[in-house]
């Protein structure tokens, strides 16, 4: 039987459709499902009070702390040093054999898997550098594993400056850092607020890396050498162990919402700048 | 008069392959210079030669002298952006920075490190003057420059050079994209400044050098066929092809 | 940055831009240091390709791991990359554009849900219900691969919306013109062109399921077992490192950090793949 090409089309349209549909549904599952059981279990007593029993009653307050801290650390580093990196790579340099092993540098670490960071952290950072289960270990080896997001986002935001912005500011004598200050940097913020957002994103929910440098520890921090425990490592923590299912979901739901804040506020920015340039 | 740039020899090459033959002229003090030619003459590579905005892209070289007040510009010891400062240049499209009106004109000269507030906003007041755009804008200066129309837009970026007080300026087709009102508001703008710039303008428009222009320079295939007082070449061109041209034979 | 010059700015961002190769090689340096001398004082054969992993008695054979982790990679693809490029495919050709603003910022959220809130769905949810209708311990290779192939949906569906998109409107249009359907135009023109990029997100898309620990620890089961069917606990390289890092010492942390170093280079190897088939995909515009 030949199947003619207009049955062939409309065959492969409900199919693809289909496909789509089932991939948005799980994905809406997905968030639904955590929010649902978790929402109930979320209350302002729950955010800001600590763990009793290892977590199995109690708030999360302390994993709240560790969750802001260790992406701070790791952006205050990956960030500047991402930036950098872009603005070399974009603005300084023709294309070499440097800037392509940079690139391929780039890429390989953006593909390693949150586990080998968390070995890489451990020896590193933990041990050799004697750092021990800490903030700083924590937020070190976040730092390394955003950098690669952080430099792609910002020289894709970088490349898409037209080049006459660049000629003009020459033109008015501009010195090339005066240019990318004045002229490159602003107009390419939106684009590197979004990898800034998604990078927090992902520090955030970053589980693996993050066990094995800043550790578990249940109190409130008081130096930048203490365990922490983020959200992420607690959540996982209390559903690994069956400690206490209620508290899982309500973990679950805070760090469903946090995340969700995040991407939309990048998203709101970046359409605010790009609304505000035009 | 005295002359304010002299050219000997210059040729350029664009990943070898050559884009100006060997040209030679001098530009006086307070003159209007045309350069007219058809598209691929090299006007445009020898406009952006003078104050080296070739070199900020791949593969460009350049050979013989180039040299304002006697001072060779492509020495080593040259510094490009003291250079760029004290020669202006105005592109074809007109390219405002996404920034304000008064933030693109005050550009440059924030550079230098003024920072008075009330001495920028003088500089704005008299810039935007001189290119005939004040009466229009001086009441909504914190507006982005793109929301300018073209022809406003290309006056901004002719005060936004004069704002940087530059002993020369030079034109690359200023008026190519624009309506007859807007092109004519920026020939009386240049006919006032040249009493105190030396003005090099680059244009496809014949017509507009014949009424701009103290003297006229044709270019063809990277050569510099002609160069003569604006009234001469235009009446009694000495070459055939400036012949040609002008009266559109060709081009 | 004044007082630098213009000079000590370059020199700066110079430095700065080492940053990326400097965390590559010290990540490369530190996990070989720790794990190659054990692989090749073990033997890299007994490592790879004998079945014993029992630390106590000093045996670390990885073979189940590896076997794990490579049914549980095709698994996530034979679900997610089917799954993906449809999806992107639909969207691009197909779906109104409104429809494709809305999804595929929603899709994009999804990658930054935190691996352990899919790998908690996969225990709460998927698990008792393949325990229920396939039978078995519920914590399997299926579950892990259902829960792998979700997670690598977002990677798979924008890179590949992105190489779609990047090819040029002129090339559908001509095959529209002959009289081809928006299909026939599809999969004759487009999928062509965009082909390398679709097989950079699968690829990449590989390389996140491999690498990916704490949803396969929740929902695999972590027996240490080569698993002969889909219902079978089964852990894998990146479960077993985290699963007993936290406690191991000496040669057996050595034998951990040796797995790292397996992992590590079966994903250089796969992104070498994946960029170099991005590299292509740039070609075309």
């Amino acid at each position: 039987m030949i199947i003619s090409p207009k049955n062939m089309q409309r065959g492969v349209v409900s199919i693809l459709t289909a496909a789509t549909a089932i991939t948005v549904l799980i994905l809406i599952f997905i968030i639904f499902f955590i929010l649902e059981k978790g929402l109930p279990v979320l209350s302002l007593n729950f955010l800001t009070t600590n763990p009793q029993d290892m977590g199995k009653s109690g708030g999360i307050f302390p994993t709240i702390i560790g969750t802001i801290l260790l992406p701070a650390i790791a952006l205050l580093i990956a960030i500047p040093l991402g930036i950098f990196t872009s603005v070399y790579l974009c603005e300084y340099t023709k294309e070499t054999i440097i800037t392509k092993i940079i690139r391929f540098a780039t890429d390989c670490l953006a593909g390693i898997p949150s586990i080998i960071f968390g070995l890489f952290g451990y020896i590193f950072f933990v041990n050799t550098l004697e750092m021990g289960w800490s903030i700083l270990s924590g937020g070190l080896t976040l730092a390394v594993m955003v950098l690669p997001t952080i430099i792609r986002t910002s020289e894709e935001a970088i490349r898409s400056v037209p080049q006459i912005y660049r000629q003009v500011s020459f033109s008015l004598g501009a010195s090339r850092w005066q240019t990318v200050k004045k002229v490159v940097l602003p107009n390419a913020l939106p684009g590197i607020v979004t990898g800034v957002m998604l990078s927090i994103g992902r520090s955030i929910g970053e589980t693996a890396a993050v066990i094995f440098t800043a550790g578990s520890s249940l109190r409130i921090p008081t130096s930048l050498f203490d365990s922490v425990r983020t959200m992420s490592v607690h959540f996982y923590i209390l559903a690994r162990e069956g400690l206490s299912n209620q508290n899982a979901y309500g973990t679950a739901a805070a760090l469903i919402i946090a995340v969700l804040i995040i991407n939309i506020l990048a998203y709101w920015t970046m359409h605010r700048f790009i609304a505000k340039r035009n | 008069m005295a002359n304010k740039i002299e050219i000997e020899n210059f040729s350029v090459y664009w990943n070898a392959e050559r884009y100006l033959n060997s040209i030679s002229l001098e530009v006086k003090m307070n003159e209007i210079l045309g350069i007219i030619g058809p598209s691929g003459s090299g006007k445009t590579t020898f406009l952006r030669s003078i104050n080296r905005m070739n070199e900020l892209e791949t593969g460009f070289k350049h050979e013989g002298l180039l040299s304002m007040d006697g001072n060779d510009i492509y020495s080593p010891d040259t510094d490009v952006v003291l250079l760029r400062k004290k020669i202006g240049i105005v592109f074809a499209m007109p390219v405002p920075l996404p920034m304000s009106i008064y933030e693109n004109v005050v550009y440059g000269v924030r550079l230098s490190g003024i920072r008075n507030k009330q001495k920028l906003d003088e500089l704005v007041e008299r810039s935007l003057t001189e290119a005939y755009l004040w009466n229009e804008v001086k009441d909504r200066l914190n507006i982005s420059g793109l929301r300018l129309s073209g022809g406003q837009q290309q006056r901004l970026c002719l005060a936004r050079v004069l704002a940087m007080e530059p002993e020369v300026i030079l034109l690359d087709e200023p008026t190519s994209g624009l309506d007859p009102i807007s092109t004519a508001k920026i020939e009386d703008a240049l006919n006032e400044l040249k009493s105190k710039y030396t003005i090099i303008l680059v244009t496809n428009n014949t017509k507009q050098a014949a009424r701009v222009a103290d003297r006229t320079g044709f270019f063809l295939m990277g050569d510099l066929i002609e160069i003569g007082d604006t009234r001469k070449v235009f009446t009694s061109p000495v070459k055939k092809e400036t012949d040609d041209y002008i009266t559109g034979r060709f081009g | 940055m004044r007082i630098f010059g213009e000079n000590g700015v370059r020199r700066i961002l110079m430095l700065t831009a080492f940053s990326a190769i400097s965390a590559l090689l010290l990540i490369a340096l530190f996990i070989l240091n720790e794990g190659l001398p054990f692989i090749f004082r073990y033997g890299v054969s007994n490592f790879l390709f004998t079945s014993e992993w029992i630390p106590a008695k000093g045996l670390f054979g990885i073979f189940p791991m590896i076997m794990s982790s490579i049914w549980v990679t095709l698994g996530a693809m034979m679900i997610g990359a089917p799954l993906g490029v449809a999806g992107a495919i639909f969207l691009t050709e197909y779906a109104p554009p409104a429809v494709m603003k809305i999804i595929k910022p929603t899709i994009e959220l999804l990658a930054s849900i935190p691996s352990v809130v899919y790998g908690f769905i996969g225990v709460m949810v998927l698990a008792p219900i393949i325990r229920e209708y396939f039978g078995g311990p519920g914590l399997s290779l299926l579950a892990g691969c259902i829960i792998l192939g979700i997670m690598i949906l977002p990677t798979v569906i924008s890179i590949s919306i992105d190489s779609i998109l990047a090819v040029p409107r002129s090339y559908r249009e001509g095959s529209l013109a002959l009289g081809a359907t928006t299909w026939q135009t599809t999969h004759m023109v487009t999928l062509k062109a965009a082909r390398s990029g679709i097989v950079a997100s699968i690829v990449l898309g590989l390389g996140r399921a491999i690498g990916e620990t704490m949803a396969v620890i929740m929902v695999a089961g972590n027996s240490v077992n080569i698993p002969s069917s889909a219902l079978d606990s089964v852990r894998t390289l990146t479960a077993n490192i985290a699963l007993e890092m936290s406690y191991a010492t000496g040669m057996h942390r050595q034998a951990l950090f040796a797995t790292g170093v397996v992992l590590f280079i079966v994903i250089i190897i796969l992104n070498s793949i994946a960029s170099t088939a991005i590299r292509k995909r740039k070609t075309y515009k």
